[in-house]
């Protein structure tokens, strides 16, 4: 076993590479689908009912597919429809994609969790429409979904695994082109399981940091 | 012709995917139990070496875990077909999920009552059984339920070690006939039913749970 690991930790470049293409993949996914989140809550809670029951609709039953589903189906469907898109293009948004309906829902989650008055009293400051929205309504709802945006930011970087499904060089995929060059399966995934143990747990790290920082500036 | 055959083979896919996902909430749910009364009790090494290793798992993609499994187990000696890896697979990974659903509410589990049975003469394994048990098991039902369709929605990696699951039949479908349509739209619809079912067992069971008890 540990020489099986010296020959792995000598193809370390390989590694490194999936490992930092896994990293800016999920940082890219994580941010976009962050900023799409937002108007797309906004759609969740729209006056109009049928603007809000389709929202819903969509963002349900991206929800319940699994990741390699709608993978699939942005990489054979939408050729068939004649949309053709590069691996990188299709990976990347349907990540993206599969990650705003759930940021999305809970955006709104913690919106209908926010206390009425923190509105009413931003309408009496003379806050209004979108002003009230970016100023008072959106921090609060950011700050009290903190941590569980941030287990669904863990959620994105176990997705992104998938990714190799359709040959996108991330740390699995690269772990698992290193285990069949030299047949050394298990001490190549293993390597990979601690990398991402690595992401992961540095991404708990930041939101407990988060959470205890909006503590210190009074937030529950 | 071409609808009844597509929709056999997905019939026999999602069998495949049913039966997998339930044999390994099944094994999970019993290991997840062990692993969190090891984390919650007082054996020194044992304790953290479980906390540590529910860390790691918890943190590795459920393809990630196939591959290990699937190509590491064999390097060890220990050969299997893909459906036993594929039980394997999502029994190590539902586990450490359930575990931590256990745990949480056996931390919650009022030590008052402990106390009480041990004055009323009960062992500690009677107490465990009688006791803690059937109060645990209420508060752990609708989050293992919930785990339930995390499994669902993790088990196509099954698919990557060559399962024929719901997601491998739509994709064997899809280079044969050149028409990825059918069996995709087919098996998303499929995939969004089971999910949509079990959230309704869960609400029921959470709802059955309140009128019965008065709280969750």
């Amino acid at each position: 076993v540990i020489a099986n690991l010296w020959t792995v930790l000598g193809e370390w470049p390989e590694l490194a590479t999936g490992f930092l293409n896994t990293l800016w993949i999920c940082a890219i996914s994580g941010v976009l689908s962050l900023i799409l989140a937002v108007p797309v809550s906004l759609l969740l809670v729209s006056g109009r009912s049928t603007v809000r029951r389709v929202t819903q609709a969509i963002v349900d039953v991206l929800r319940a597919i699994p990741f390699l589903m709608l993978l699939f189906i942005v990489y054979y469907c939408l050729p068939a429809v004649h949309v053709r898109l590069s691996r990188w293009t299709c990976g990347l948004s349907a990540l993206i994609f599969y990650n705003t309906a759930y940021f999305a829902e809970i955006l709104r989650g913690a919106w209908a969790h926010l206390p009425h008055e923190q509105e009413e009293a931003g309408r009496a400051f003379g806050h209004a429409g979108l002003g009230l929205y970016r100023r008072i309504i959106l921090p609060q709802i950011l700050i009290a979904a903190g941590p569980v945006l941030g287990n669904q930011m863990i959620t994105l970087v176990k997705n992104s695994a998938f990714l190799m499904v359709i040959t996108i060089p991330d740390l699995t995929f690269m772990a698992n082109q290193v285990q069949s060059i030299y047949f050394v399966p298990l001490e190549a995934m293993l390597v990979a399981v601690a990398l991402y143990w690595l992401i992961c747990s540095s991404i708990e790290w930041t939101v407990r940091r988060m959470d205890q920082i909006a503590l210190v500036r009074g937030h529950e | 012709m071409a609808w009844t055959s597509l929709l056999s083979e997905l019939a026999n896919g999602t069998v495949v995917t049913l039966t997998v996902s339930l044999a390994g909430i099944a094994i999970g749910m019993l290991s997840g139990l062990a692993l969190a009364l090891v984390r919650v009790g007082r054996v020194p090494v044992a304790k953290q070496a479980v906390t540590a290793y529910i860390s790691i798992i918890r943190a590795t993609p459920m393809v990630t875990l196939a591959l290990l499994i699937f190509f590491g187990m064999p390097a060890l000696g220990l050969r299997m077909s893909p459906v036993v890896a594929a039980i394997i697979i999502i029994s190590i990974n539902t586990s450490v999920f359930q575990a931590e659903i256990w745990r949480a509410s056996l931390l919650d589990f009022p030590r008052g009552q402990l106390d009480a049975a041990h004055a009323g003469g009960m062992t500690s394994a009677l107490t465990f059984r009688r006791i803690v048990f059937p109060q645990v098991w209420r508060a752990s039902l609708p989050s293992l339920v919930n785990e339930m369709t995390l499994v669902i929605k993790g088990s196509p990696a099954i698919a990557v070690i060559g399962v024929v699951d719901l997601t491998r039949v739509a994709v064997r479908w899809t280079t044969v006939t050149y028409e990825p349509i059918p069996p995709f739209l087919t098996a998303t619809v499929i995939y969004v039913v089971v999910v949509m079912c079990l959230i309704r067992v869960q609400r029921s069971i959470e709802r059955r749970i309140v009128a019965r008890y008065g709280i969750l």
